[in-house]
């Protein structure tokens, strides 16, 4: 008994010691989406290379594809975007851009200058769209189902780790299924 | 020539006067619920702020969605659960009661309760050891008895 003393501040302590390590190494940054496992938000937004046609994403259906927030004044976008023109090389997957208030113009630059690994990009020139999605810190990726369901959403830049131990697993299975 | 001027220049105040005379809100009264509601919603860019007090420009942007929506005749209610099914519980300042959150909320007053009980139980036990003499004169002859009889020695330790 008299040692239970003793061993029960410290099995307190490690208990506190736990929640802290786990809590400190949370990103307080990676909010966590209730979109995922719900129907990915209707939209109907003009094309950037082509404003005249638009694309909604009904018409996706059918398909896993991923969905890129991004945006010319995105700085940490040219952190990903290496990793995403790689990425349509392999054409494991189409991703689509969603342009998030940007001018087109300068993102039209932006794309031809650095590459353009989007199988088609939208413009969301208000920001209405992003912010059916959620979307709060570009850039962001979601992984959209052939059923058209959020399965997955990548909260800032895509990068090698994320791709390789999250997203393509999750997109193989998904297209498996 | 240089008339022209002076009347130009003295009318130049007037032309910044009536840059600032934009009137901040049509609707004062939808103005103060908006910054109301917005004081108990989290900006998501800067998350110690409030949507009221951010200058992000997603805060902006929300800010004169809210507003869009109040226009419409939407309740406060309604315009929370807009926001949380884009950005979960997180945008709320004050977090729903609900079996994700019930630890958060009944939490604290549990450990007090632990806290308090074991005071209690701590104190009680103190008072009816202090109460009582450490022996009472049977138990001290008995506990006498009981040394010598056991072992000689150990009565004179």
């Amino acid at each position: 008994m008299k040692s239970l003393r003793f061993i029960l501040p410290l099995l307190a302590f490690v208990v506190l010691l736990i929640f802290l390590w786990v809590g400190l190494s949370l990103n307080p940054r990676e909010v966590p989406s209730p979109l995922v496992g719900k129907p990915a938000p209707t939209f109907r937004l003009a094309r950037l290379d082509d404003p005249a046609k638009t694309l909604a994403e009904k018409d996706l259906r059918g398909q896993v594809w991923l969905l890129n927030v991004w945006a010319s004044w995105c700085v940490a976008c040219m952190e990903e975007h290496p990793v995403l023109v790689e990425l349509s090389k392999q054409g494991v997957v189409p991703v689509y851009g969603l342009n998030y208030k940007d001018q087109p113009g300068a993102a039209q630059q932006w794309l031809a200058r650095n590459g353009n690994p989007y199988t088609l990009s939208m413009t969301d020139l208000d920001g209405k769209v992003g912010m059916d999605y959620g979307v709060y810190g570009v850039p962001e990726t979601f992984v959209i189902d052939k059923g058209g369901v959020i399965r997955y959403k990548q909260i800032g830049p895509v990068t090698p780790k994320a791709l390789s131990e999250h997203i393509l697993p999750l997109v193989k299975r998904l297209q498996a299924s | 020539m240089r008339w022209i001027l002076q009347v130009m220049l003295c009318l130049l105040p007037a032309l910044g006067a009536a840059k600032e005379a934009v009137p901040a809100a049509d609707d004062p009264a939808l103005e103060q619920r908006l910054m109301y509601l917005a004081k108990e919603l989290r900006c998501l860019v800067c998350q110690n702020e409030s949507l009221a007090d951010s200058h992000a420009d997603l805060a902006a942007d929300l800010r004169n969605q809210i507003r869009d929506q109040m226009r419409a005749g939407q309740s406060d209610e309604q315009i929370k659960s807009w926001l949380t099914q884009r950005y979960g519980d997180f945008v709320l300042y004050r977090t729903p009661v609900k079996s994700t959150t019930v630890v958060l909320w009944v939490g604290p007053f549990a450990l007090l309760a632990a806290g308090l009980a074991g005071l209690f139980l701590y104190l009680r036990r103190r008072r009816e050891r202090l109460a009582r003499p450490e022996l009472t004169p049977e138990e001290h002859s008995r506990a006498r008895a009981l040394l010598q009889d056991a072992d000689p020695d150990a009565a004179g330790r």
